[in-house]
């Protein structure tokens, strides 16, 4: 079967469980809710502080709503040992991780829209003007968090204390992404917006980094 | 390091489905046999199997029996796919060459576990794994294997609230799916009560008489190991007796206690 098909069926599979269930949704967008709330009650920032640390802890929202929600996506397939039902479907390992893939990447970006405009508000930062460029940050940046996370996922997913063991294993990870996730967004929040094409082309260059390394060791990593 | 550029080469063939897929698209009631050549198995210092060396030829009903921890499970996985071995060679002799995607198109397992999703209801589960392997009008396919299950009424019920000989049943219709031409058992009769011990004896007889080779591991002796023509007796990851290829089985198999 070609890959974009496989791709397709799988996607439609989490799709329907996770809206049928709402499991990782739901925590993940309360979970980063409360992280962006808490935040603003710490620090009541004012509108020229928002516009210095409001990026970083956006992002840090983000990242740990994506590590929260990127730990239990292989879940599902344990139960059962579904996971094994997969591998043994006439699929390339890549097309079974690219599922995967690009259903955490629903997932968060659904919490990340949502969260956007609560920030905004909480923040007291103007993002309309500059929404468009501002999506394509998050587009780029949220790509390398579940790229890397949903690689990291399925590493840890066999193994003991999986839940201690991915965010140890990520967030370093992710740190020269979230640097450039962060710069990006302060550049668009600044009083005189302006986007450096420089860190967005480091984000879509760590995505593609990412899904090559993926697509070479997928074999490895769907294993038993 | 040609190899890696193989297994390059085959990804990106994959991706573009090239002729591949032409191979693929092979009729899965095609004979499929498979020889395991001194084959083992370590998980760290612990040897699964030791220099299993068996050839089951296509169209046999093979019974793996053995205590636990004999090898019989890791010997089934290998023959899946699902496990590779750490020496020697699993050959598939009717399609040597073949990629493993497409090896596995003709290959159905009922292992330990379901396999299923809880989550999800009778009929998306197996309409789930009739699309992945790519099956003509998966719709009416996963209707009959639910019909051939004796499920059809529980259709649209989510597998969570399926007892166990329930979900054993689903999980043997979704294991035969796509008319399997090396069907792989691990001791499939598990849950399942009297009468449906009796349908899976009655199904693997039907697909043994369609020329489906049986590879099925058993603790006891039940209605299901009717059909069996060959017994191999697996012990501490050795074959310690097989009554060979067109030799008689009922020997071995009278020594397996009965099953309940």
């Amino acid at each position: 079967m070609r890959t974009h098909r496989a791709v397709a069926i799988l996607l439609g599979k989490e799709l329907r469980a996770e809206f049928r269930s709402r499991e990782l949704l739901q925590t993940t967008l309360i979970f980063a809710l409360i992280v962006v709330v808490l935040f603003s009650f710490a620090f009541d920032p004012t509108a020229a502080e928002s516009r210095r640390f409001g990026p970083g802890l956006l992002w840090i929202a983000f990242l740990f709503a994506g590590t929260l929600m990127l730990n239990p996506s292989f879940a599902r397939e344990q139960a059962n040992d579904a996971l094994q039902g997969l591998r043994m479907a006439p699929i390339s390992a890549f097309a079974l991780l690219l599922g995967k893939i690009l259903a955490n990447f629903v997932f968060l970006l659904i919490a990340e829209l949502v969260l956007l405009p609560v920030f905004a508000v909480l923040y007291n930062v103007t993002i309309l003007p500059v929404i468009w460029r501002l999506l394509l940050v998050i587009l780029l940046g949220t790509l390398g968090v579940v790229i890397t996370g949903t690689v990291f996922a399925a590493l840890a997913s066999q193994a003991r204390m999986r839940e201690l063991l991915l965010p140890l294993l990520l967030l370093p990870v992710l740190a020269p992404l979230l640097i450039a996730s962060v710069e990006a967004t302060a550049s668009l929040l600044n009083d005189e917006p302006a986007l450096d094409p420089t860190w967005t082309v480091f984000l879509a260059a760590f995505d593609v980094v990412f899904l090559t390394a993926s697509w070479l060791l997928c074999e490895h990593l769907m294993e038993e | 390091m040609r190899s890696s550029a193989i297994g390059l080469k085959r990804r990106c063939a994959n991706w573009c489905g090239d002729k591949r897929t032409a191979l693929e698209s092979e009729p899965t009631t095609s004979r499929l046999g498979v020889a395991f050549l001194s084959v083992e198995k370590r998980y760290g210092s612990l040897a699964a199997l030791r220099g299993v060396t068996l050839e089951i030829g296509a169209g046999e009903f093979v019974a793996l029996l053995g205590p636990n921890g004999a090898g019989k499970t890791t010997l089934l996985k290998m023959a899946a796919v699902l496990v590779q071995p750490s020496s020697g060679k699993v050959e598939y002799p009717e399609r040597a060459g073949a990629t493993h995607e497409s090896i596995k198109r003709s290959i159905g397992m009922v292992a330990h576990s379901t396999m299923l999703y809880d989550e999800m209801s009778a009929a998306e589960n197996l309409l789930f794994f009739a699309r992945l392997y790519d099956l003509d009008q998966p719709e009416r396919r996963a209707t009959a294997a639910l019909q051939a299950c004796g499920l059809p009424d529980r259709a649209a019920d989510l597998v969570r609230t399926f007892s166990r000989g329930m979900r054993q049943r689903l999980a043997i219709a979704r294991a035969l799916i796509h008319s399997p031409s090396l069907l792989l058992l691990d001791e499939p009769a598990a849950g399942l009560d009297r009468q449906g011990i009796a349908w899976l004896a009655d199904t693997l007889a039907e697909r043994h008489r369609a020329g489906c080779t049986i590879l099925m591991s058993t603790h006891g002796r039940n209605d299901s190991i009717g059909c069996v023509t060959r017994a191999v007796m697996l012990s501490g990851g050795r074959v310690q007796a097989d009554s060979g290829a067109g030799g008689d089985p009922r020997s071995m198999l009278s020594a397996v206690p009965v099953e309940g």
